[in-house]
């Protein structure tokens, strides 16, 4: 591994340049092609899926022919249909079905899948098949599954101290329950595939993913074929936040069964009520814990468990609850701990990766600690919440093993309350909530440490390909995707600082698994960590070559040679970045590249739960005041003020974005955003008429965001830049404690919907 | 019939187009934008997000020949009801040499744009408003977006300027319009007269006025009915009349120019404020008030209001001419109304409130925008002394129609405005309704929340000085 690239020269479309989206005028005309919008070639079929309309029940083998019947069905694909293995399973450990045989686990679970020259002759045979269910009893709650021990796989613990020991000699002895919610991806556009077959058994799959590798892996196993015939692509998506990872597998494979059924190209594209009803989602947590503190307000002890809704199979959840445990503690120290993690398995849609994968959840739990040692010390939450900071006079080492920067923590924090003009405000609201007779305002704060890398380490991978043409126009590919997070022009900015040209000379082409195999998701905030130094290396291995050719021909020594303003010079000597191209051309020298790299120092020991899982912790801290209506439990963020810590930003303006865009997708999670499962475990918030994302005017009325100054990142990341996918979202936990705040500090679960504020206020909060 | 079209014309982007005759004009327009041409106009690049009227990326405008622009979703409005508009496409605003509208480069100038899925129908919606004006809010409270947080597109909006465009002229209409494809037909009939006529033959059609309920069957229930009858080309059904004392509203005139009408009548500012919150621009383009008392959904909004101000409902057949009915007797149960099979609900007669009368609209939701009631209400009050005279107190939400609270009317009758006796009142309401729960609000908080409305009418009246509402 090369050292960090020095800090970059300032160039107007290099490292840390404000460059936009490198779409973002095509998407604004509806020139920009998503897959639904790709010509569809001739004799395109569609397809559409057929749900179980059971939580749990024995599936008698489906009689398909209701389906055949309807005029424009072509075909029609169950599980008899599949010449692989009827197996979607992304983590390869446990058996998760395509298409249910026998059981039905969910409401929604596909059951086959309805290939017609017509998306809705599709439509209409999957309506007409009546699937034989003698339904079973359903698990449609945490509680229950916890009741009769239905877990998804053996609970992971963290342990550290004596701690049960501890929390029996703690002066005071506290518990809590609480829960969060669970949160659809709602990404604008659609789950989606355009499967057309070649010849001999090729496929190429036009996938909505944030892993084309996997599409490829799944698409592979269910047809029986090596990965070699299967061609994954993806331009962009409309957006993907998880929920285009291992969801956008099956769906793909699903595709991609149905053109080699038919050997016609196969459009799979979901409706928005399908995809709500079998595509997984965020997963709901329920929270027990007890805690011991000094008189002060100093934890001493804790003993906790995050029991979360996995849903009816394992997916991704083994990783979910590996980041939410080991993000409990968040930005916080307790000496002697047991933190327990645990995966239910429910009758419900199983739950996948959602920005932030178990993060956001975890770092709950700290709020809810902090806010009953409040209510049994009669401190202020903020004082607390800084008397037990990690690092400083505390422990800095989270209980896995792994050091947290104290001090960043003490500054994001600090920087956030003067921004914010804290202490003032709070002074003020007090007077306000004083003086009117029915409206409150309430004010709350979040600190944040992130473990940035993926938690299976193998995933901590990525390739990149660079080709050079003689005319020094470059063309870059990677293996990272693009959903709007603007990875694709980082990534170009990070290859024309390489070459010294303007990010204009660089083609960004669609992912595909053709150009750069094996690779990781685009997932866990890693994208530019990854794919960064990946074309860092192919660009830096061509602009070696190109060195060497211009030191000879110019007779100076390779190190004097400078990628500068699209030249190439030293000394005297000077010539266009294309001129050199075309020498190294005709000198028959490679201009062509691959870039590898695998993030450096970091191990997981899964038995003692221990090691050095990430490669960096990212900081961040928010203040957040709202205001409530006591009569109606109605409230409006006023204002929030944001510090992230992004290291040496490689594009503030899209970093920009990633923040305030993953602030309010977190602030949804935890207010207005509420999935509604009736007592069939029939889910009935099934589109944006009755499940609410945040609307502009949920927006802060004031919302201010700095990115931390002077800090770039200690771990040897690409131009010492942090990323910034995830961590923002979490940091709206600043509000549900705004709103904790108004309502008294009562217990106050997620989401916090009027609903529940208003009850929180009548439960005698305040 | 002289003079009746048999294709629909329309203007697409400034080109004026006359469709195939086998187009179904029951399809969406969405359908028929993105589809491939020749069938379809071959434009992909407005979206389809969730085929109900709630994410906006289906967003197009109608450009009206005094220059009002009408945002409106493609995804509910059915291809017959365009005949004889002009349209307009995110496609429609680059100009001929291919270069982009200033609102189009504004949005990807300013980061307004990540996956870029929501910013076609958010540059129509922008288009719209740089001309219609308005709050910002309300501009785009018919568009999600997931990525962005929306700041630099509230950025975007508060700079927005009129291009000063003329618009495009929409084809001429002559006569009403029957278009027939095998195994749908869509009479958009030019006169009452002629309305009622078809309405007495075909009982069984799909009668459309602005589609946004209607809509939804053909666009998320792939539902293709056999025949559909119109009423937007009906003039009769869209005169208004603002009378001292009464406000006459036809039953197809879209909220968007209701709203103009309430502009000029003060007294009906809350019932303005509160028809801005029903759904979006875009539904409120197409939207009507015969539509929403046709449904007749004990969640409909306007309902509570209308049930408050005791308004009178106009019906009309070829049979019988016209009838009358109080809205409390129009309507019959859950979604059920006294509409014979041959009727048409011509326009509604809203009594204006008295000088000094208290009125008052109230809509909780999950969110505050584009959002269904979990309970609305409306209230009248008429004050002699100090004293409520008599409470009209109408609710949302709380029972299967949506109903008056007669044991909370009378706690308040001839009481002072004090905290107390509309917290009697309040009291009175647990005694009134037994809300069920669902997926929008349970039983306690319809009934915990109904009261604390009432409780913020005292409010209202005894510190017309105080913000009450925590929206600015
Ligand atoms: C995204 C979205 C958001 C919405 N938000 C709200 C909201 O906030 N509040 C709310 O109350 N509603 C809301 N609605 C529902 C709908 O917009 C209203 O009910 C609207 O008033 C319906 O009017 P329309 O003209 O579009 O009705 P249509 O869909 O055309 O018709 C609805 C029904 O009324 C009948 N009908 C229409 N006109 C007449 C007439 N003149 N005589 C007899 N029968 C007639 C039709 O036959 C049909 O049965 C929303 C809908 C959508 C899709
Ligand atoms: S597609 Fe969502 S509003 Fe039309
Ligand atoms: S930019 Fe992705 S939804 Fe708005």
């Amino acid at each position: 591994m090369t050292d960090a690239p020095p800090p970059p020269a300032a160039t107007r479309t290099g490292m840390g340049a404000a460059l936009r989206q490198d779409s973002a005028l095509q998407h604004a005309t509806g020139a920009a092609r998503f897959t639904d919008d790709l010509p569809e070639p001739p004799g395109t079929l569609h397809a559409a899926l057929a749900l179980s309309p059971v939580a749990h029940g024995r599936l008698a083998p489906l009689d398909l022919a209701p389906a055949r019947a309807v005029p424009g069905v072509v075909a029609v694909l169950g599980p008899a249909e599949v010449p692989g293995r009827n197996d979607i399973s992304p983590s390869g450990k446990a058996l998760e079905k395509l298409f249910a045989e026998g059981l039905v686990e969910h409401w929604g679970q596909p059951l086959a899948l309805v290939v017609a020259a017509t998306r809705d002759a599709a439509l209409a045979g999957a309506a007409a098949l009546r699937p034989e269910i003698a339904p079973l009893p359903p698990i449609l709650s945490i509680e229950a599954a916890l009741e009769t021990g239905a877990l998804l796989m053996p609970p992971q613990v963290i342990e550290r101290g004596g701690w049960q020991a501890a929390l029996e000699a703690a002066p005071l002895q506290l518990a809590g329950e609480f829960r969060c919610g669970g949160q659809e991806h709602f990404y604008l556009e659609g789950q989606i595939t355009l499967a057309v077959p070649g010849e001999d058994g090729d496929i190429t799959l036009h996938a909505s993913t944030q892993h084309p590798t996997e599409v490829q892996h799944i698409a592979s196993r269910v047809l029986g074929c090596d990965y070699n015939r299967v061609t994954v692509q993806c331009r962009r998506m409309g957006g993907g936040f998880g929920g285009k990872e291992s969801n956008a597998s099956w769906i793909a494979a699903a595709a991609a069964l149905a053109a080699r059924a038919t050997g016609r190209p196969v459009k799979l594209r979901l409706s928005r009520k399908a995809d709500m009803a079998a595509t997984g989602k965020r997963h709901p947590f329920l929270f027990r814990w007890r805690a011991g503190c000094d008189a002060e307000g100093r934890l001493l002890a804790l003993d906790a468990t995050l029991a979360a809704d996995g849903g009816h199979s394992l997916d991704l959840s083994a990783g979910v609850i590996f980041r939410a445990v080991t993000h409990a503690l968040n930005a916080y120290d307790v000496p002697a701990l047991r933190v327990t993690g645990l995966a239910c398995k429910t009758n419900t849609v199983s739950n996948t990766a959602f920005r932030g994968f178990g993060g956001p959840q975890g770092a709950l739990l700290m709020e809810d600690v902090l806010f009953s040692m409040a209510r049994a010390t009669g401190r202020p939450v903020d004082e607390l919440r800084e008397r037990n900071f990690a690092g400083g006079p505390n422990g800095a080492e989270t209980p896995y093993g792994q050091k947290l920067e104290g001090e960043l923590i003490r500054r994001v924090w600090a920087e956030a309350r003067q921004g914010a003009d804290w202490e003032r405000r709070r002074a003020a609201a007090e007077a306000f909530n004083a003086a009117h007779p029915t409206l409150r305002r309430g004010l709350g704060g979040f600190a944040l440490a992130f473990g940035i890398s993926f938690g299976i380490m193998a995933m901590n991978q990525a390739g990149a390909l660079v080709h050079v043409y003689t005319d020094g126009s470059i063309r870059l590919n990677h293996g990272g995707t693009e959903m709007g997070q603007g990875l694709f022009i980082k990534i170009a900015q990070v290859v024309a600082e390489v070459f010294g040209v303007e990010v204009e000379r660089i083609r960004i082409t669609a992912t595909s698994t053709a150009e750069v195999p094996n690779t990781a998701p685009t997932a866990a905030s890693t994208g530019s960590d990854l794919n960064g130094w990946a074309a860092h290396q192919a660009a830096g291995a061509i602009r070696a070559r190109m060195a060497g050719i211009a030191a000879t021909a110019w007779g100076v020594p390779e190190e004097e040679v400078i990628f500068a303003d699209g030249h190439v010079s030293a000394g005297n000597h000077r010539m266009r970045f294309g001129e050199l191209a075309q020498l190294c051309w005709a000198q028959r020298v490679s201009l062509s590249a691959t870039g590898f790299y695998r993030t450096p120092d970091i191990h997981w020991d899964p038995v003692a739960m221990r090691g050095h899982p990430f490669f960096y912790f990212s900081y961040g801290a928010a203040l957040a005041e709202v205001l409530v209506d006591t009569l109606t439990g109605e409230y409006r963020v006023l204002r929030a003020d944001l510090v992230q810590d992004c290291g040496r930003s490689l594009n503030p303006a899209i970093d920009r974005g990633q923040i305030e865009g993953a602030f309010l997708q977190g602030q949804g999670w935890l207010t207005c955003e509420e999935l509604w499962w009736d007592a069939d475990g029939r889910l009935r918030t099934l589109g944006p008429s009755t499940y609410k994302i945040p609307g502009s005017r949920e927006m802060p009325a004031e919302f201010n965001l700095r990115l931390l100054a002077d800090a770039p990142a200690r771990a040897n990341t690409i131009f010492r830049s942090k990323a910034v996918g995830e961590p923002p979202l979490l940091l709206a936990t600043c509000v549900w404690n705004a709103l904790r705040d108004a309502v008294g500090g009562a217990r106050l679960d997620l989401p916090a919907t009027p609903e529940r504020v208003l009850a929180a206020l009548r439960a005698g909060g305040a | 019939m002289a003079g009746m079209s048999s294709r629909i014309a329309l203007t697409l982007n400034g080109q004026p187009r006359t469709l195939p005759a086998d187009t179904p004009p029951g399809m969406t327009l969405l359908d028929w934008l993105r589809g491939p041409a020749p069938r379809g106009a071959g434009l992909t690049g407005t979206k389809e997000g969730c085929a109900e009227g709630d994410c906006g990326a289906c967003t197009v405008v109608i450009e009206a020949a005094d220059g009002a622009r009408t945002p409106v979703n493609a995804c509910l409005a059915l291809l017959g009801q365009m005949h004889g508009r002009a349209l307009r496409t995110v496609e429609g605003l680059v100009a001929a040499d291919g270069a982009p509208h200033p609102v189009q480069r504004a949005m990807a100038e300013n980061d307004a744009t990540q996956c870029g899925f929501c910013t076609p129908g958010i540059v129509m919606s922008a288009w719209a408003h740089s001309r219609c004006g308005g709050a910002a809010h309300e501009a785009l409270a018919g568009n999600l977006c997931r990525c962005t947080g929306y700041r630099p597109i509230l950025g975007v909006f508060a700079a927005l300027e009129d291009d000063g465009a003329p618009a495009a002229p929409a084809p001429a209409l002559e006569g009403g319009s029957e278009f027939a494809v095998p195994g749908q037909v869509f009479h958009a009939p030019a006169t009452l007269e002629a309305a009622l006529t078809l309405r007495a033959a075909h009982p069984e059609a799909w009668l459309l006025a602005g589609g946004t309920d209607l809509g939804l069957r053909v666009s998320e229930h792939r539902e293709r009915p056999a025949r559909i009858l119109s009423l937007g080309a009906v003039p009769e059904l869209a005169e208004t009349r603002l009378a001292p004392g009464l406000l006459t509203v036809g039953a197809a005139l879209p909220y968007a120019r209701l709203l103009d009408l309430l502009a000029r009548a003060p007294e009906m500012a809350p019932l303005a404020a509160h028809l801005r919150r029903l759904g979006s621009r875009q539904i409120r383009g197409l939207g009507t008030l015969g539509g929403n008392l046709g449904t007749a959904s004990p969640i409909g909004d306007t309902l509570p209001p209308l049930l408050a101000l005791g308004v009178r409902v106009v019906l009309g057949s070829a049979r019988a001419g016209e009838r009358v009915l109080d809205l409390a007797e129009f309507i019959t149960g859950y979604r059920q109304t006294a509409l014979a099979a041959d009727e048409i609900i011509l326009r509604v007669e809203i009594p204006r409130p008295p000088e000094g009368a208290v009125f008052a609209c109230e809509k909780l939701s999950k969110r505050h925008d584009q959002d269904i009631s979990a309970v609305a209400a409306g209230f009248l009050l008429r004050l002699e002394g100090g004293v409520v005279a008599e409470a009209r107190l109408a609710f949302g939400g709380m029972a299967a129609t949506v109903a008056r609270a007669p044991r909370a009317e009378a706690a308040l009758a001839g009481q002072p405005v004090t905290e107390e006796a509309f917290a009697r009142a309040a009291q009175a309401l647990a005694e009134d309704f037994a809300p069920l729960s669902d997926w929008r609000a349970g039983a306690e908080y319809r009934l915990h929340s109904a009261q604390g409305l009432l409780r913020r009418l005292h409010w209202r009246i005894a510190r017309p000085d105080l913000a009450l509402e925590v929206q600015a």
